[in-house]
């Protein structure tokens, strides 16, 4: 068969299309699942083969209603992403700023060894920060989890503000110190409104990161300053599992960040491909 | 307005030293031009001048007062970067009026002085538009113009011209020239472009390798070097050099002998040479003529013609195979492989010495 360079053209179009959507939808599909799984009775939600035809219920969610007060949960997540977010963007900017503008021949590797603290499992400080957070007396507070989240993330953060600010030449930061501009006044009015856009996915990223973190909030709170995912996991054990509960309860907890994440789509993609488009 | 005086500035980045001692008085409503090759240090001079790069040693001045460790922001200068440096998320407006906005000058006199400015510059039009929206020479405009408005105690300027295309160029140096004409205040400009150094200083500075080889005026340069470097550095085509034997040394003369056995007798008086030293003879292409074959001064043979249609350029060889330029008229038509005369005006001839200094100036130009 031959061939021509226009219908190659179009076929690979289709191939690579019908590919992403293919990733697209395995992608998507559990969280699909879960929320057709979260208007099923418990019976439902069990049965083999699994049901596609069915009545909604909202019973599930009348349910958690009843038994725990998601607002707490959600005001938890809320207050600790959005403080450690700020927190983490206090120390990264200056950071950042420093490596980017008055890079010494260290600062590359200092980058480097920041990042590679993220390869240690968490499970493996587990002990050791229990204990300080412990004798603290922090146990089950939300500054315990903002402290940490920060510092979790700090890395990343500082990466990729570095990575939007390499971008920005040093001449125009020159240019406001000459016209009269003091270091807060450099920052303020000629960086941070240049690299808004970063600044923004990286703040992105930082909310999604703590409102999805699991494992500290699990082994470092209990009910107090407890955030969705302790949330999700409490409907998880004790009583044994209750499949369409677990899938109402998860789909509250992923909601909000779901729809932030939707509506900042463009942002999210810039600040995710950071560096790959590079 | 404001005069400014550096002593023994050094430089180094590590261990390299860019700036080796650099002494320099710059006066009030002066136009200075930092001329020298790529990577002789002028950008690092005029950036420590701004305050934009920490000194290792020696002193700046502006107006008797030392400035050295002062930050930019304190130092009243306005600087115009090669690539220009706007605040790409304000408007050409804003970009103007940022320095006056920091300085809490009333709104209604940046109205006017940026008004003004604008003015200058025909910026009018564009006042609302971002950087982006705007072509080179406009952006050029701009920078100047942010400049402007501040009314700075000394301009800095850093390679301005060189990222926009040759008629842009020729036509914002004259307004530039124009623009120091109006505004009568003192200018520091770096470029690498000799003919923006001849045709925009009051006063040249050639610095090379981090050092300063002369100051002065274009044409006292271009007619008295004082080395070689600077003899080469400045005039289009290149002076050509021609090695050389010292024969004898009169009060008010020199008598040597070219390496292709030409004996020239120079009017140059000066004490220091002996008689069978070597030293080498700097022609610029003007001051040498062609005549007829087997006439003139020497025999050479030529290489290229370039016709540029006001005037020709002829690259020649002596007979010891040494390169000559020599500038005549369009009319001239010389062929390759061709062997012709030449005349040299030997009161416009220099002199260097082993050193590649000059051992004096040619009798009718001494003042
Ligand atoms: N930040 C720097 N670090 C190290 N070397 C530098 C730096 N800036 C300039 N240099 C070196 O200093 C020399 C002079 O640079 P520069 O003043 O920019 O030259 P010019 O403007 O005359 O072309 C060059 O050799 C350059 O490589
Ligand atoms: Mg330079």
């Amino acid at each position: 068969m031959h061939l021509t360079l226009r219908h190659q053209k179009q076929l690979k179009t289709l191939v690579i299309g019908a590919l992403a959507w293919g990733i697209a939808l395995l992608l998507f599909f559990p969280i699909f699942w879960m929320l057709l799984t979260s208007f099923k009775t418990e019976i439902e939600a069990f049965s083999t083969p699994p049901s596609f035809l069915f009545t909604p219920t909202l019973e599930n969610y009348l349910t958690i209603n009843e038994r725990s007060d998601y607002f707490h949960f959600a005001w938890n997540s809320v207050v600790v992403s959005v403080l450690s977010t700020l927190l983490g963007m206090l120390v990264a900017v200056p950071a950042a700023y420093s490596m980017a503008f008055f890079e010494t021949k260290r600062t590359k590797s200092t980058l480097l060894w920041m990042l590679s603290t993220k390869m240690l499992p968490p499970v493996g400080v587990l002990v050791p920060i229990y204990l300080l957070v412990k004798d603290a007396g922090l146990l089950d507070t939300k500054a315990a989890l903002i402290v940490i989240y920060t510092l979790i993330n700090l890395p990343i953060m500082v990466w990729m503000i570095y990575t939007y600010f390499k971008e920005i030449p040093k001449d125009i930061l020159e240019a406001a110190r000459m016209d009269g501009a003091t270091l807060l006044q450099e920052v303020t009015s000629v960086l941070l409104p240049m690299s808004k856009g970063g600044l923004a996915s990286t703040i992105l990223l930082s909310l999604i990161l703590c409102w999805n973190e699991a494992f500290w909030s699990l082994n470092l709170t209990s009910s107090e300053a407890a955030p969705l995912t302790a949330l999700v996991a409490s409907y998880s054990s004790p009583e044994g599992l209750f499949w369409a509960k677990l899938s109402a309860v998860s789909t509250l907890a992923c909601a909000p960040i779901i729809i932030i994440g939707w509506f900042s789509q463009k942002q999210l993609v810039r600040g995710l491909s950071f560096g790959a488009v590079k | 307005m404001a005069n400014l005086k550096i002593t023994q500035l050094r430089k180094a980045y590590g261990d390299v030293e860019i700036l080796k001692g650099i002494d320099l008085d710059i006066n009030d409503h002066e136009f200075v031009v930092f001329v020298g090759p790529s990577g002789c240090g002028k950008s690092t001079l005029l950036r420590t001048i701004a305050g934009l790069e920490d000194v290792n040693s020696g002193h700046i001045y502006l107006d008797e007062h030392e400035i050295t460790e002062l930050a930019p922001a304190k130092r009243d200068l306005a600087m115009v970067f090669q690539s220009y440096a706007l605040y790409p998320h304000m408007t050409v407006r804003k970009n103007m009026s940022f320095a006056l906005d920091l300085a809490g000058v009333d709104k209604h006199s940046i109205d006017e002085k940026v008004k003004a400015a604008a003015d200058i510059l025909e910026l009018t039009l564009l006042l609302d538009r971002k950087p982006k929206d705007l072509s080179g020479g406009q952006r050029q405009r701009v920078a100047i113009g942010r400049s402007i408005v501040r009314n700075p105690k000394i301009f800095l300027f850093d390679e301005p011209l060189s990222n926009l295309d040759a008629a842009l160029r020729v036509q914002m140096r004259l307004e530039l020239a124009r623009l120091h004409r109006d505004l009568r205040a003192t200018m520091i400009y770096v470029t690498h472009d000799q003919v923006e150094a001849m045709t925009l200083a009051d006063k040249v500075v050639v610095l090379n390798q981090g050092q300063i080889e002369q100051v002065g005026a274009p044409i006292e340069l271009y007619e008295r070097p004082k080395n070689m470097f600077v003899a080469g550095f400045l005039g289009m085509p290149r002076m050509s050099f021609l090695d050389a034997k010292v024969k004898d040394v009169h009060s008010q003369s020199v008598d040597i002998e070219l390496n292709n056995g030409t004996s020239l007798s120079l009017p140059i008086a000066t004490q220091n040479l002996k008689s069978q030293s070597h030293v080498t003879l700097g022609i610029r292409p003007e001051h040498i003529n062609l005549c007829e074959k087997e006439s003139g001064d020497m025999q050479v043979t030529f290489d290229v013609a370039e016709h540029l249609g006001s005037d020709t350029y002829c690259y020649a060889k002596t007979h010891s195979g040494e390169s000559l330029t020599i500038r005549e008229n369009s009319e001239t038509n010389v062929s390759a492989g061709e062997s012709l005369g030449v005349r040299i005006n030997t009161a416009k001839c220099h002199l260097f010495d082993q050193q590649g200094n000059a051992v004096g100036y040619a009798v009718d130009t001494e003042q």
